[in-house]
């Protein structure tokens, strides 16, 4: 492997693994500030102790989100020094805001949120929730805004030393940070609410805690229903076009497109042999891609034969699963959450023991769709590093070598192994606690988040 | 408008030592002062609401660093990219082991976790002051605007010096001894009993360490880096912050055999603030020197970013800290005083 791969590898493997844990932050900061929004306007106890739950949960994810995030902040420098160099200038902008405006308003009432709830009125609780709420919110938007520089570039000017901010508000408000805020911010509530519901649905199933399991379950499916369904229309959608509009050769790769044609037709299944330039066992719907992309059932969808090879991604088979898992998950999610809520609102599903499985089970899954579906963004724009202005194998650190790189790379796989280990048996033995019982935990975890 | 910048940015970096500095003393600290359990959470609650919000200033600056000085924030990143890594993993261990350590009741558990905090915080204050080092020193940077530095070589300076030499490691020492007693004020602060009586016992005696530490490391780096006599004699505003280090150094011990606990912790701030100012202002325009030609140096000329960002990054900063100073001077007061972990703590 040589240097660039290696640092592929590390970056993809360091981001996709802390992003596991931001999702469930971002989702969950949401869903615990309505929950304590419901307890403080009705004053229903049960959203009071739910909110409390959670929040003991959020505290261990948050932990670790923050944990790995740092890495990031200095992968750019360690191990892209040359992307630094040449894009800093104008991306730097938008990474200094996220520590300005957002990770102190994070942690600052992440500490009052956690440990302030004997010293604050329930109102400045209530307050300090929504904060980090806004703060994680935020965050996510300043991040979002400095990948769609690098997928869409708007905004600024080459300079003698590499790009320069030539208009600061069309850079923040890059059309395409604007659909693919919201579709992945719909998608950190899909994974929160099924982790929600999961849970309920788990105490349901075991006979325990069933006022909290009501409020889970309640939660969960009413907040999974309406982002499932928001995260195909119109974020999933808008954004299809956008990549369709500003990257086709990603577009084509993503659909497993070899031939040039209009009134293109749509795979939902089969595998791409980029050997033969074919996609083998094939279920298509005629017509349909052409008007996903470009909205018009006759529109012309460029194949991927058409694009010279050093413009198109080059892992185009894992473009195209990770954009197919994700698309795929996303319609059986929206299943899965229409069919509950109808369960929900009739009464009948907290007898439907068939279903709970379900939903205790289903979980992992939105997890997997945000992997996939960032995986499908970043080989995409492949093999750009800023999407037509700097190719990825110019963006490394010209004195950083391979085997440095695959030194760390270990390191880091070793010791996110063991956060991991600790991570799940910490939440697992939060669960098995319950919501109720933390009342005579209190000896033991005072001193914890 | 590079030096509002490059002023910005040691402020945020002198605001995160002095932060971040206290909870990387406690941790250096627990295991001296606090000997039972129940002590050792006290000193963790005393940290608690305040680690994380104290290392974003950390990463503020680093944010910072990337959009003011493009070309500093890459040669330095990648130049120290094994040490930078090193500083990560300890980074992460350690806010492991604060929020992992009292979730599980057994001993064996929470001893493990005291030692990696003991560890993850000691190696983290010396890495800092290594780091510190290496920029007084000046790094083997070359005419394409990268370096790359071995972590060790044998600890001699040469044009070709390593991360670690007998210099970096000294200035490692001061930090590990400044930050050591900056917890100890802390903790005699925040605490009440055993640990506070611990805490102003050794506070005293790190206090001898530190000034002797200063006092090799200053003639030290006068000795290494020309430049730093020669900024801090041009610059008046170096000999205010020079004044403000004696001062500091002055208040401390006297401080201290008052009742007034406040006082001996804001003169520790004091002292980081006044020490890391005086030196960049000294150093000033100089970002990072070169040890192989000073022509190869990165400064506030050379490493800044386009005029525009850095005109409207000023009003994003000024709003931005209003802010973060609110929503801290908040945090600090709603959990000022003792702490208490009988009532306190938890939900």
């Amino acid at each position: 492997m040589d240097a660039v791969s290696w640092n592929r590898f590390q970056f993809g493997f360091l981001v996709t693994y802390h992003y596991l844990f931001p999702t469930l932050t971002m989702g969950l900061a949401l869903l615990i500030f309505f929950m304590k929004l419901v307890a403080y306007k009705s004053g229903d106890e049960r959203y009071d102790h739910a909110a409390t739950f959670w929040a003991k949960i959020f505290g261990i994810n948050f932990a670790v989100g923050v944990v790995t995030g740092i890495p990031l902040e200095f992968q750019f420098g360690t191990n892209w020094a040359r992307f630094s160099n040449y894009a800093g200038g104008v991306i730097g902008l938008t990474l200094a805001l996220e520590g300005l405006f957002a990770f102190f308003a994070e942690s600052a009432f992440l500490g009052l949120f956690l440990y302030g709830k004997q010293k604050l009125s329930a109102k400045m609780h209530l307050f300090a929730s929504f904060m980090v709420f806004l703060g994680s919110w935020l965050s996510g938007y300043f991040i979002i805004a400095t990948n769609a520089f690098m997928q869409h570039p708007v905004g600024y000017r080459v300079g003698p030393r590499g790009l320069l901010l030539s208009d600061m508000w069309a850079y923040l408000l890059n059309p395409w940070a604007f659909w693919q805020y919201l579709h992945n911010m719909t998608s950190a509530v899909v994974a929160a609410s099924f982790v929600v519901a999961a849970v309920g649905a788990l105490y349901t199933l075991s006979d325990r805690h069933k006022e909290q399991a009501r409020v889970f379950l309640k939660v969960g499916v009413v907040a999974g229903l309406i982002s499932c369904i928001l995260i195909l229309f119109p974020t999933g959608d808008q954004n299809g076009k956008m990549v369709a509009e500003y990257q086709p050769a990603a577009l084509a790769a993503m659909e497993g497109k070899y031939e040039t044609s209009d009134k293109a037709e749509l795979a939902i299944i089969g595998q791409p042999d980029s050997v033969n330039k074919r996609l083998d066992n094939p279920i298509i719907v005629p017509y349909v891609l052409s008007y996903l992309a470009y909205g018009s059932f006759g529109a012309k969808v460029k194949g991927m034969n058409d694009f010279p090879k050093d413009e198109l991604p080059d892992n185009t088979e894992l473009l195209y699963y990770g954009y197919h898992i994700m698309a795929g998950l996303g319609t059986i999610f929206i299943a899965l959450m229409l069919t509950s809520a109808t369960k929900l609102w009739r009464g009948t599903l907290e007898t439907s023991r068939a279903w709970l499985w379900m939903l205790m089970l289903a979980f992992p899954f939105p997890f997997i769709a945000v992997t996939m579906g960032w995986m499908t963004v970043e080989l995409g724009r492949q093999p750009w590093l800023v999407y037509g202005l700097l190719r990825t194998i110019h963006g490394t650190s010209p004195k950083v070598a391979g085997g440095s790189v695959a030194f760390t790379t270990l390191g880091f796989m070793g010791l996110y192994f063991v956060v991991g280990v600790l991570y799940l048996y910490l939440i697992h033995r939060q669960i098995a606690k319950g919501p109720i019982d933390f009342a005579q935990a209190h000896t033991i975890d005072e001193a914890g988040a | 408008m590079e030096t509002v910048w490059f002023m910005i940015i040691a402020l945020m970096m002198a605001a995160y030592v002095v932060l971040d500095g206290f909870d990387f003393g406690a941790g250096i600290l627990h295991l001296l002062v606090a000997k039972t359990d129940e002590e050792r959470r006290t000193v963790l609650a005393a940290i608690g609401p305040f680690w994380d919000g104290n290392e974003v200033w950390l990463l503020a600056g680093g944010g910072i660093l990337v959009f003011a000085f493009p070309r500093a924030y890459a040669a330095g990143f990648s130049g120290f990219y094994l040490p930078l890594t090193i500083v990560l993993w300890l980074l992460i261990l350690r806010g492991v082991s604060i929020e992992f350590r009292s979730l599980e009741a057994s001993t064996l558990w929470r001893s493990f976790w005291d030692g990696v905090f003991f560890l993850a915080s000691s190696l983290m204050a010396i890495v800092l002051g290594a780091a510190l080092g290496n920029v007084i020193r000046g790094v083997p940077l070359e005419s394409d605007g990268y370096f790359s530095g071995p972590l060790f070589t044998n600890f001699g300076l040469s044009s070709h010096p390593g991360v670690l030499d007998w210099y970096t490691v000294l200035i490692g020492l001061l930090a590990f001894a400044m930050l050591a007693m900056h917890g100890a004020l802390f903790l005699r602060l925040k605490t009440e009993g055993e640990v506070h009586r611990r805490a102003t016992g050794l506070a005293g005696r790190l206090y001898v360490a530190v000034l002797a530490l200063l006092v090799l490391a200053t003639y030290a780096s006068a000795m290494v880096q020309p430049k730093l006599l020669s900024g801090i004699g041009a610059r008046p505003l170096a000999w205010v912050l020079a004044l403000g280090v004696l001062a500091s150094l002055i208040a401390i011990p006297t401080s201290l055999k008052r009742t007034n606990e406040a006082a001996p912790f804001f003169a520790s701030c004091g002292l980081i603030v006044s020490l890391l100012a005086a030196t960049a202002t000294a150093l000033f325009p100089t970002i990072l020197s070169s040890t192989i030609d000073p022509a190869f140096d990165l400064n506030t000329g050379n490493a800044a970013a386009g005029a525009l960002s850095l005109q409207v990054g000023v009003y994003w900063w000024i709003v931005a800290i209003a802010l973060a100073i609110g929503y801290f001077v908040f945090l600090f007061r709603s959990f000022r005083g003792k702490v208490d972990i009988h009532h306190d703590y938890g939900h």
